[in-house]
């Protein structure tokens, strides 16, 4: 492993000034990486973490680039040409995404969603001019993967699922991108990924870059700890249909995060690092915290996959003062 | 007794059914008879302090009852309950 960085503050250099580009799908990736500084208080100054902003990318969430490579892939290979609708079940960061994409490329987009999905998400796709077809919510995501399948059956002609779940692409775009962009800006220094697994594809993809480049590096996979949860965008691998993309045996470890212990650590990077983000993030930073404290040194870099404003008016805000000071928790305000 | 609709990830507690029939003249004492009924299922909606579980929702009749009475929402014969997570898992 290489060695730990004491003196040197920050591997992140600020860019000059920010890209001048042409298209807005020139600003998927290249997110930031942002050093958690005050939660990791009293850790052993060898040990950091870094957090990858992907709420930086246009479409508001890591799932851009996937949506974009899977896309992109389709009409290189035909399978998406125009006359065609692209469509997909998704719990809301990929139907914007695609919806944004789709807009860019000319292609109507349908996409097939769990009517519990929180509201900004919705509207958000909406605004972007894409139709929502609503799954019922007692049946969450799974539902919505069956029902996409039903309606691709009738109309197979119609459209083009990317398929998130199964289409290899949306691996590549993180070995093509993630990987790369967090061995680079940690300059190899990384000893430790940790991300959630919505379908896998963060995951895998960027643990296949990271550890051809340093088999050492331990990739660590984050999921709810009961079938039954609140961290919107997760899945419980052994009570879900199993994306034909995941593969748990390239994982060197998975760690169940409780959705309390989730909202909780959302609620501490808001008032303490000034991070607002989703629930998911919250997962992934209660899980990297976790890591921290069995190291003496170590660079853990995580994903942050969205922001928080597209959760405002969801549950995740009930009464957050009140378990702010539940536990052994201690919160700056 | 009032019909009770099962979202996915409780399924395993009443041997795969999506409805179920119980009853009770409240929310809470619906859910203790599901307890009774279904070992288990009461811990994964509510906490250690009886409370709903924030990322869990119960409808009465298509109302929430966090905008009703919580758990002391009465109920009566022929209601309809839904029990479904606050978002949607799996992204």
């Amino acid at each position: 492993m290489a060695k730990p960085i004491m003196a040197q503050r920050s591997f992140v250099q600020r860019a000059a000034e920010p890209k001048k580009v042409e298209s807005v799908l020139d600003l998927v990736g290249d997110t930031p990486l942002v050093e958690i500084r005050k939660l990791t208080r009293g850790l052993p100054s060898g040990v950091r973490i870094f957090a990858k902003l992907e709420g930086c990318n246009p479409g508001g969430s890591v799932k851009d680039r996937p949506a974009l490579k899977m896309i992109r892939d389709g009409i290189q290979s035909g399978k998406l040409s125009p006359g065609k609708t692209i469509i997909d079940s998704t719990s809301g960061n990929t139907g914007i995404a695609l919806a944004l994409i789709g807009r860019i490329l000319g292609y109507p987009v349908e996409l097939v969603i769990p009517s519990n999905v929180s509201t900004e998400r919705k509207r958000i796709i909406t605004a972007f001019g894409a139709r929502i077809i609503y799954s019922d919510p007692l049946e969450g995501s799974d539902g919505a993967i069956r029902h996409c399948w039903k309606i691709l059956e009738e109309e197979p002609e119609k459209y083009f699922k990317p398929d998130q779940y199964f289409n290899p692409m949306n691996v590549q775009a993180h070995y093509e991108t993630t990987g790369p962009e967090v061995y680079r800006q940690t300059q190899g220094e990384v000893t430790h990924f940790v991300a959630g697994i919505g379908t896998g594809g963060t995951i895998m993809g960027t643990g296949r870059y990271l550890k051809e480049k340093n088999p050492k590096i331990r990739i660590i996979a984050v999921e709810p700890d009961d079938a039954l949860h609140g961290l919107e965008g997760l899945k419980h691998m052994a009570s879900s249909i199993v994306p034909g993309i995941y593969h748990e045996e390239e994982l060197d470890q998975k760690i169940n995060v409780s959705t309390e212990a989730a909202y909780a650590m959302v609620y501490r990077l808001s008032q303490e690092e000034g991070l607002l983000v989703g629930q998911s993030s919250g997962a992934a930073m209660h899980a990297a915290l976790g890591i921290a404290k069995q190291l003496q040194w170590g660079t853990i870099v995580t994903v942050f996959p969205d922001f928080g404003d597209k959760y405002l008016s969801t549950n995740l805000w009930i009464g957050w003062r009140e378990k702010m000071s539940i536990g052994d928790l201690q919160f700056s305000i | 007794m009032v019909r009770v609709r099962v979202p996915t990830p409780l399924r395993k507690f009443t041997q795969g059914a999506d409805e179920v029939s119980a009853q009770g003249n409240t929310v809470r004492a619906l859910m203790e008879d599901l307890e009774r009924q279904f070992p288990g299922m009461k811990e994964r909606i509510c906490d250690e302090t009886g409370k709903v579980r924030r990322f869990v929702n119960v409808y009465v009749n298509g109302d929430d009852i966090r905008f009703l009475q919580n758990l002391e929402t009465s109920i009566g014969e022929g209601d309809n309950i839904s029990i479904v997570p606050a978002i949607a898992g799996g992204l």
